[in-house]
Parts: C-alpha cells; sequence; structure tokens
C-alpha cells in the first residue's frame, strides 16, 4: 500500500519535472520552427534563450513583476533576434557564423552587464518578484497553457494560412516566392522575431524556475532545441513532442542520479541520447529528415 | 588585373574594417558603463605584450586557436563548416593524454612526442570522420552533425570520468616525462617568459599550418579539395569524387583540430582535465573568418585573440573581463556583415568603369 503510493508521488513528481525541464525546449524548438521554415538556420536559439531569461530577470528584479518580467524577456529574445536579421537579411552575412557569434555574444554580453547592475558576472540576486510565476504548479501554469497552445497556433498558422504558406515557400523556394512579390526578407525577418519572441519566453521560463539568473543558464538547451526541431522533421507538433521527450530522457536521468550510485554511470548515455538520435534520424536511417530546401541560403 | 584587385580588397577590406568597428564598439561600451577607454585599451594591449610573461600567455594561447583556427579554415577551403573542433580538441587532448601516460617510462623523447601528437591527430579525425562519413554517404549537414558530435563527446567524458580520472579529480594520470614539450622559460629565456606556459607545440602549430599551406596549394589531393570547395559539380565533372573528397577533408580538419589539445596536456598540464579547451573550438571559428584564407592572417588572428582572452585578465580590475567577449562576438559580425556589402560596392564600382570604357 505504502509503496504503491511512493510510487505514484514519484510518478508526480518525475512528471512535473518532465514538464519543468521541457518547457523551454519546447519554447525554443517552435522558435527554432519559424526561423528554420522560413530559411533561416537557427543556431543562435542558446543565445536567444539565454538572452531571454536575463533580460526576464533584469525586468523583474527592476519592475518588481513577473509580468514586467515576461515581457522584457520575450523583448530581449526578440532585440537579439533582430541583430541577427539585419545581419542576416539585410547585409547578407553567413548565417551560421553569425549564429555562433549571437551565442557567444548572449553569453559574454549577459556576464558582462550582470557584472554592471548586480556586481557579480555568475549570478544575480534572487528575484522574489518570480514567485508569482510559480504559484500554482506547473500543470496550470500559465507559461504551460501558453506553450501548449503556442504548439497549435504555429500548426494552424503555418499550414493553413497565406502567411503560412508564403512562409514556407520562401524557406524551400525564395526565387519562386520572390518571383510571384514576395518580399523574402520581410518574411524571414517575421519568421526570426517571433523566433527570439519564443525562444525569449523559453530563457523567462529558466530565469523564473530558479528565481534568478545564473551565467550561462541555458546551458546548451538551444541546442537540444534545434535536435528536438530536427527530430520532429521541422513540424511544430513533432517537434514539440521530441522536445518532450528529450525533457523526459533529462529528467529520467536527474532521479536516477538522484536514487543511488549504481546507475549514476549510465547517466551519460541517457543524457548523450538526444544527440545521438539526431545523428541517427540525420543519417536516415530511421526516416529521414530533410531540412527546408533554402535552409541557410542568402538571397543572392 | 583589375579582377584580381578587386579579389584582393574583397578578402582584405571585412577584416580591416571590423578591427575598426570592434574597436569602436569597446570604446562605446567601456564609456557607457563609465570607464575610460583610451586607460581600458591601453591596459589590454600593454598590459598583455608589455611583460615576458604577458606576451609568452599571449603566445600560448595563441597555440590553440593556430590550430582549431586552422581546422575551421580548411574545411571552408572544401566548403565545409566545422562546427566541431570543441569536441575533437577533446579527443584529441584526451588521446593526447593516455597515449603520454600509457607508454614506458624509457621511451625516448622523439618518440613519446611523435606517438603522442599521432594519437591527439587519431582522435580529433575519429569524431570529424564520423561526419564527414555522414555527410558523404547521407548527405547529413556537417554543421548539424558537428555541433552533435561536440555535445556526445562532452556526455561521453561525463560517462568516462569514472574510469580514466584519478581519485577525486577530473584528471587523468600525467603523461610520461618524455612525452612533454619544453617550456620556453625552460631553454630560451628563463627570465622572459618566467612562469608563462608557453611551450614547443607554438613550433608545432606554425609547422603545421605551412604544410597545411603546402597541402592545399602544392598537392593533386589539396587541389581536389579547393576544386570541391569552389564548385562540386565542376569537381565531378572533372573525376573527383566530392563525396570522397568531403569525408576525409573533414577527417582531417578534425585531426587538426585535435592536435590543439597537446598544447594542454604535453606543453602545460600534462594531463587531460575535464573544461580545459575554455571554447577555444568556437574560437577557431573567429580565427578562420578573420583569416581569409591566408596563412599569415591566420596567425595574427590568432595572435589577436589570444591577446583578448589573456588581456580580459589585464582589464577585469576596471571593466568587467567579459568586454573581450563581447569583441569577438563584435569582431566575427563585422567581418561576416562587410563581405557582401563590400563584394557589391566593388562590383558596382567595376562595373561603371567597364561601363565608361564602352561609351
Amino acid at each position: 500500500m505504502s509503496a504503491s503510493v511512493g510510487e505514484a508521488a514519484f510518478a508526480l513528481t518525475l512528471s512535473a519535472a518532465v514538464i519543468r525541464i521541457s518547457v523551454p525546449y519546447v519554447l525554443a524548438a517552435l522558435g527554432g520552427f519559424w526561423s528554420e521554415r522560413a530559411g533561416v538556420i537557427n543556431i543562435a536559439l542558446e543565445g536567444l534563450l539565454l538572452m531571454g531569461a536575463f533580460a526576464a530577470t533584469v525586468g523583474a528584479w527592476f519592475g518588481h513583476s513577473a509580468l514586467i518580467g515576461v515581457t522584457t524577456g520575450v523583448l530581449g529574445g526578440m532585440i537579439l533576434a533582430g541583430l541577427y536579421a539585419w545581419l542576416t537579411l539585410v547585409l547578407r552575412a553567413d548565417q551560421v557564423v553569425c549564429g555562433i557569434a549571437i551565442n557567444l555574444l548572449a553569453d559574454g554580453g549577459t556576464r558582462f552587464f550582470m557584472k554592471v547592475l548586480f556586481d557579480s558576472s555568475s549570478n544575480s540576486p534572487r528575484v522574489d518578484a518570480f514567485d508569482s510565476l510559480s504559484r500554482g504548479g506547473v500543470a496550470i501554469h500559465p507559461i504551460v497553457l501558453a506553450t501548449i497552445l503556442l504548439v497549435a497556433v504555429s500548426t494552424l498558422v503555418v499550414y493553413r494560412t497565406p502567411f503560412g504558406l508564403r512562409l514556407r515557400a520562401v524557406g524551400e523556394h525564395p526565387e519562386a516566392a520572390a518571383s510571384l512579390g514576395i518580399s523574402v526578407s520581410r518574411i524571414r525577418l517575421a519568421g526570426l522575431l517571433l523566433s527570439g519572441a519564443l525562444a525569449g519566453l523559453g530563457g523567462v521560463w529558466l530565469a523564473a524556475d530558479q528565481r534568478q539568473f545564473v551565467a550561462g543558464m541555458s546551458n546548451g538547451r538551444g541546442y537540444i532545441a534545434l535536435a528536438a526541431l530536427i527530430l520532429g522533421r521541422w513540424r511544430p507538433q513533432t517537434a514539440a513532442l521530441a522536445a518532450l521527450g528529450f525533457g523526459a530522457a533529462e529528467a529520467l536521468q536527474i532521479a536516477l542520479q538522484t536514487s543511488g550510485r549504481s546507475f549514476e554511470r549510465f547517466g551519460f548515455a541517457l543524457q548523450a541520447l538526444p544527440y545521438v538520435l539526431t545523428l541517427v534520424a540525420l543519417a536516415g536511417l530511421v526516416g529521414r529528415s530533410i531540412p527546408p530546401k533554402a535552409l541557410g541560403r542568402n538571397e543572392n | 588585373m583589375n579582377q584580381a584587385g578587386n579579389r584582393t580588397l574583397e578578402r582584405i577590406v571585412p577584416p580591416l574594417w571590423a578591427l575598426l568597428i570592434a574597436l569602436g564598439a569597446a570604446s562605446m561600451l567601456i564609456a557607457s558603463i563609465g570607464g575610460n577607454p583610451h586607460q581600458v585599451l591601453g591596459l589590454l594591449s600593454l598590459g598583455t605584450w608589455r611583460s615576458g610573461y604577458g606576451f609568452g600567455q599571449v603566445l600560448f594561447k595563441a597555440t590553440p586557436l593556430l590550430f582549431t583556427g586552422l581546422s575551421v579554415a580548411m574545411a571552408l577551403e572544401a566548403g565545409l563548416f566545422n562546427i566541431g573542433a570543441e569536441g575533437q580538441i577533446t579527443v584529441g587532448a584526451l588521446a593526447a593524454a593516455l597515449a603520454g601516460a600509457t607508454l614506458p617510462v624509457g621511451t625516448p623523447h622523439w618518440l613519446a612526442i611523435f606517438l603522442c601528437v599521432v594519437a591527439s591527430f587519431a582522435g580529433g579525425a575519429l569524431v570529424g570522420g564520423i561526419a564527414g562519413i555522414l555527410k558523404a554517404w547521407r548527405g547529413s549537414h556537417e554543421v548539424i552533425t558537428t555541433i552533435m558530435l561536440n555535445f556526445i563527446v562532452r556526455a561521453a567524458m561525463v560517462g568516462l570520468g569514472g574510469t580514466i580520472f584519478l581519485r577525486e579529480s577530473v584528471h587523468t594520470r600525467p603523461v610520461i616525462e618524455a612525452a612533454r614539450f619544453a617550456r620556453f622559460s625552460q631553454w630560451l629565456s628563463p627570465s622572459l617568459f618566467k612562469g608563462s606556459a608557453v611551450n614547443d607545440s607554438l613550433f608545432l602549430a606554425l609547422l603545421v599550418c605551412l604544410l597545411v599551406w603546402v597541402f592545399l596549394n602544392r598537392t593533386t589531393a589539396g587541389f581536389a579539395l579547393r576544386v570541391v570547395g569552389a564548385s562540386p559539380g565542376a569537381a565531378e565533372a572533372a573525376g573527383i569524387s566530392p563525396g570522397r573528397v568531403t569525408a576525409w577533408a573533414l577527417a582531417l580538419s578534425g585531426g587538426l583540430a585535435g592536435l590543439g589539445g597537446c598544447n594542454f596536456v604535453l606543453g602545460y598540464k600534462y594531463y587531460y582535465e575535464d573544461g580545459f579547451s575554455g571554447g577555444v573550438g568556437f574560437m577557431g571559428i573567429a580565427v578562420a573568418v578573420l583569416a581569409f584564407g591566408s596563412p599569415l592572417a591566420l596567425i595574427f588572428a590568432a595572435l589577436l585573440f589570444g591577446t583578448l582572452s589573456q588581456g580580459g585578465l589585464a582589464i577585469n580590475a576596471v571593466v568587467p573581463k567579459e568586454l573581450v567577449d563581447v569583441l569577438e562576438a563584435v569582431i566575427i559580425f563585422a567581418v561576416a556583415g562587410t563581405k557582401w556589402p563590400v563584394r557589391r560596392m566593388l562590383s558596382r564600382s567595376s562595373s561603371k568603369i567597364s561601363s565608361g570604357e564602352k561609351t
């Protein structure tokens, strides 16, 4: 009897942990979806998450409000995505090179301004304003609900609206889209800004979850999101599912780590799982993953 | 003549412009937090280059950057983007450390060094080669596969750590004495380089730079690699298999990055340690981008980024040392963002000249 109660409690904690870990993965993967379907590689997801977390912390700290934190976090992601858009769309800079540099900028820039604002380049003070965001548990959390809604809406918009059709056209065959009078740059800008907003929201979750900003707190999550996007074959629902799966693997890994030493040795296998699966998918061994045709190519 | 001149300008203008922009951005950033740009930039340059120790440390930090920069640059010649230098240098360093620790104590110095260097190359080449084979065999984009491989390596190191690291530590057993590179302070000038870890692997780096240049410009295989980079279709028509070239080019590129591990393992700590790389794999991308395919510029770029990472320590008392990370990003943005505008400007001005000649 007591064992089954214990098991139920464990399952509940585990599923709460899965949701908690998956939210930023799903949001960042969805962000990646919007830019990559428009033909812009988004290696910068990592930096966008980090920027979102930092901007949310600064906003919530100085504005004394979680809502201000959410707003500044989303805006922070959009501003950094805007810089990426300016470089790749206006100056036609290489997308991969700039994506890497965006991540470098986010990492160094947040540490720099942390030191300036909070006199520590590694940790911000505890932000009490975030408490109101964590009330109510993960199941009915507004950001969790928003995430589910955003996945559904993204699917609808991309596959059922003229804007979505244009976005996909720009991602598959920009020359053809341009010849029909579609502004490739404008559509890609929209995709990138959405990407920044979504990844920024993912960053808000990271900061709110810890109630503070920690330098480098995105810790590779942007790349996991990218892996989820690829494994989900560049579709919102499947990408979200993949992200959820990666979240589950990570939650399991953490649970194993705390449960006993005998499992600890295998934790790394779970840690490597998302990346190995992505390699397998890219190699086409289990259902080949094919990217949007114009991915990474700038307009001539 | 005009064409050739244009091409040179196309290559040289973006990096020079980038340095100007970086200088401007740095000054603005420093001034915005109430600092004195003149003072900080002075510290950044003189605080490193003026003392023998600082200069030695710049060379020490430039050494792995030469390898990772070369790795990225060589892949770029083949039209490939190797983002995996971070994982490749990790495996390379580990391979060198394990080889150096297992060698019998009496191994001759030259043989021990040779075997460890070969091991580091092989380690990096293994990781790069996986991406190369996946690209050649299944067309998997190397940007994504190399990123994934970085993380697979990271996870694997977590798993391996328990078995290969010494108890209660995050490093391996030290390599035997014979497998160690001499430090400059040991033979060149004990007083000048006192305390600095700069070592003979710098010569290995310069030698490899030269070898890669010779390989790319003076050998058939190197020529094939460049043809595939310039136009895979043309390569195929000329009887070169782009797939095969891609596979070994990425393996070679990985091997070059792997060699970078020698600086730390054979020249500094004498063991592999978790987190030793400090992001030099990614900084190699910045070095390669700034070097525009010229070996001399590559050396210059590695020195610049070596100065920046050492300079962070010199300025930290006045402004946060993370300023240099921001500067690195700005330099990459400026180089990447100037290429296309410069090319367009040059093609416009040359088309104006040619249409002027007609009338």
